[in-house]
């Protein structure tokens, strides 16, 4: 049995394009090549080398002496958190943004929650010189200053979405009906392994970086290529993606997806899809999602904006549901209390995403002798006024 | 035979009128219904409304947030509908998104349609495939038939798979747009829908979107068996109420 996704985009169950046939022509001229070109030479060539010099790939596998003391056993750090623009997700948006030159896109559109693969995006457009509209929900754009202003001096539009509940969601609705509207010219850039087929597996794909550097490290370090253990926080799903995907199908690597429980998970105010979520169609995917007994999409809720997702990618589902990931939510004052910790034990400050991954730690017992990667999947610099905020610093 | 097979037979031009049930009020689906049909609408499609319809521009979008609001659910519609065939004759088509059918169950949704007397059903993202391979026979069993939707950038090879799985008519979607998003065809247009007509397919097709007036109706079956209204009909009724429907429909033909 593999976990990786089959030629139609169904992991199991999960995946697929349910979407209106507006967006067939879009999404079909991406499938039929995006795995094509992705094994082009040339195209490997260009995006190893701007992995290399722009994004500063391979990120350090590091060894957290304190941190592994603490809970008495071995933890690795995969360092995402030091790429270029301060998480993971530029590993995407620069293979995207490859492939929309390749099929000859002239602008780019994206969706963007907190902001993170807004500035991602807006990064790579400025790079390529091509124009770039970035969606966001009215009520993110009030709460995300800084980085609609990073976004903006790179170059982008930020367009509000006005409809529904004006945050993640509504921006990716919003962005997607603008595909629908330029469907020749524009590339639509998905920031996580959501949406139809072929962008769950594309955007798994680029960021497996991230498991391949792993394998490789840890034989360094190790002297084996597998851990015992690899770790990540699941919004939409992209780090967890990169990080589990040279491992989907080793069944020795135990899997450990984070969802963010919010307030709890029976307070109304939750993001843990795996709990509280049902099998239905969002964004083009069919996937588990937390909705309405009529269907509805409801509004989930996170302290971290980054995993505040409705849905889950349709991988993340097939995990749950075949057992071979094992989640975890963490609610929002675990993971800030998690957070803290790391900055103390080792000297990072991490985004409130990845410490939602740490905070597993209070959780779950390993052995002494186990190999824990923990996905450290983001910076915390664009969470500082949580941060004040939540510990009155 | 289904009533919408019926009425493609006669030899008209036809208006559909598409309406987001819930809207303006909670309770209006019925008296909108009867007076489409009263005012001389060909054929009438009901809008389940639903949380992030991504095909839809603002009005319609706006629309369906507004019903939710309001109350309006799928069982909720069903119940409105129950007796809607001892006064109503013209076809009624369901048309949503595929999630809360989904969540009804496909089958039962089916199922209940069928009870209550609806002819079609039209859901923009439940893919071609997924539908012959899963829903077909479903669809089949309880007399329904499936709309499917084409647009300018759709393949030739794409609209003759499309036209020999439907059974009804192709929903042909004048450019590249969301709903209400604009107004008026371009000469591009026009020969978009020569090309399609040259096509010669088994099914008559029916224009939707940018259809806002009795130019663009008449411009838009030209070749085309009929036409049918959203956007400019649902701004209607945020104007006017649920009480002028006459003047509207009066305006288009």
């Amino acid at each position: 049995m593999s976990y990786h996704a089959n030629e139609k985009g169904y992991y199991g169950e999960f995946g697929g394009a349910f979407i209106p046939e507006m967006l067939y022509p879009n999404t079909e001229e991406l499938r039929q090549n995006y795995i094509r070109i992705m094994e082009e030479p040339s195209f490997k060539e260009e995006f190893n080398q701007l992995l290399k010099d722009y994004v500063g790939r391979p990120t350090p596998l590091y060894f957290a002496e304190r941190l592994s003391k603490k809970y008495n056993t071995k933890i690795y750090l995969k360092r995402e958190d030091l790429c270029h623009t301060g998480a993971h997700k530029v590993n995407n948006t620069i293979g995207q943004i490859l492939m929309a030159k390749k099929l000859g896109k002239k602008r780019i559109i994206a969706e963007t929650g907190a902001g993170q693969h807004g500035v991602a995006t807006a990064t790579v457009c400025a790079l390529a010189g091509i124009e770039c509209v970035v969606y966001m929900g009215e009520i993110d754009i009030a709460r995300q200053a800084p980085n609609v202003a990073r976004m903006k001096m790179l170059g982008a539009e930020v367009r509000p979405a006005l409809s529904g509940s004006r945050t993640l969601k509504d921006a990716t609705n919003e962005a997607i009906r603008d595909w629908i509207n330029n469907p020749v010219d524009t590339h639509y850039i998905i920031g996580s392994v959501v949406g139809p087929h072929p962008y769950p597996d594309m955007v798994a794909r680029f960021q497996s970086v991230i498991s391949k550097e792993i394998k490789k490290q840890l034989l360094e370090k190790e002297g084996r290529e597998n851990p015992d253990y690899i770790v990540a926080c699941v919004g939409g799903g992209s780090n967890a993606a990169g990080a589990y995907y040279h491992y989907l199908d080793t069944p020795e690597v135990g899997i450990i997806a984070v969802e963010a429980a919010g307030k709890g998970i029976d307070t109304g105010e939750s993001a843990a899809t795996s709990a509280l979520g049902k099998v239905g169609i969002i964004h083009g995917s069919k996937t588990l999602l937390m909705q309405t007994k009529d269907g509805q999409i409801t509004e989930p809720y996170s302290i971290s904006a980054g995993l505040d997702y409705p849905g889950v990618g349709p991988m993340h589902a097939h995990l749950f549901k075949s057992g071979r990931g094992e989640f975890i939510s963490i609610t929002d004052d675990e993971a800030m209390t998690a957070g803290l910790a790391l900055c103390q034990l080792e000297g990072i400050i991490p985004a409130i995403e990845s410490s939602h991954a740490f905070a597993i730690l209070e959780h779950k017992k390993f052995n002494p002798s186990d190999i824990v990667v923990i996905n450290l999947s983001g910076r915390g610099d664009k969470d500082l006024q949580n941060y004040i905020d939540y510990f009155k610093l | 035979m289904n009533r919408i097979n019926q009425k493609l037979k006669e030899d008209k031009k036809l208006l559909s009128i598409y309406f987001t049930a819930g809207y303006p009020n909670l309770n209006d689906t019925a008296k909108i219904i009867h007076d489409l049909e009263k005012y001389g609408v060909d054929m009438i499609e009901i809008g389940l409304p639903f949380s992030d319809p991504l095909a839809d521009g603002p009005t319609i979008q706006e629309s369906s947030t507004a019903a939710l609001r309001n109350g309006m659910h799928t069982e909720l519609l069903f119940e409105q509908l129950r007796d809607i065939r001892k006064t109503v004759s013209i076809p009624l088509i369901v048309m949503g998104y595929f999630n809360p059918v989904f969540q009804y169950g496909v089958e039962s949704f089916c199922k209940k349609c069928q009870e209550i007397g609806i002819d079609g059903i039209i859901l923009p993202d439940l893919p071609l495939d997924v539908y012959q391979e899963e829903y077909k026979t479903i669809f089949k069993k309880f007399g329904l038939i499936n709309v499917f939707l084409i647009t300018p950038q759709t393949s030739e090879e794409r609209i003759r798979q499309i036209d020999a799985v439907s059974d009804g008519f192709i929903y042909m979607v004048s450019s590249a747009s969301t709903t209400g998003a604009k107004t008026g065809f371009e000469n591009k247009t026009q020969t978009y829908f020569e090309r399609i007509n040259a096509m010669n397919l088994k099914n008559p097709q029916i224009v939707g979107f940018g259809i806002s007036n009795s130019d663009t109706f008449s411009q838009a079956t030209r070749k085309a068996k009929g036409a049918i209204i959203g956007s400019a009909f649902i701004k209607h009724l945020t104007k006017n109420g649920v009480e002028k429907i006459d003047e509207f429909v009066n305006g288009i033909r």
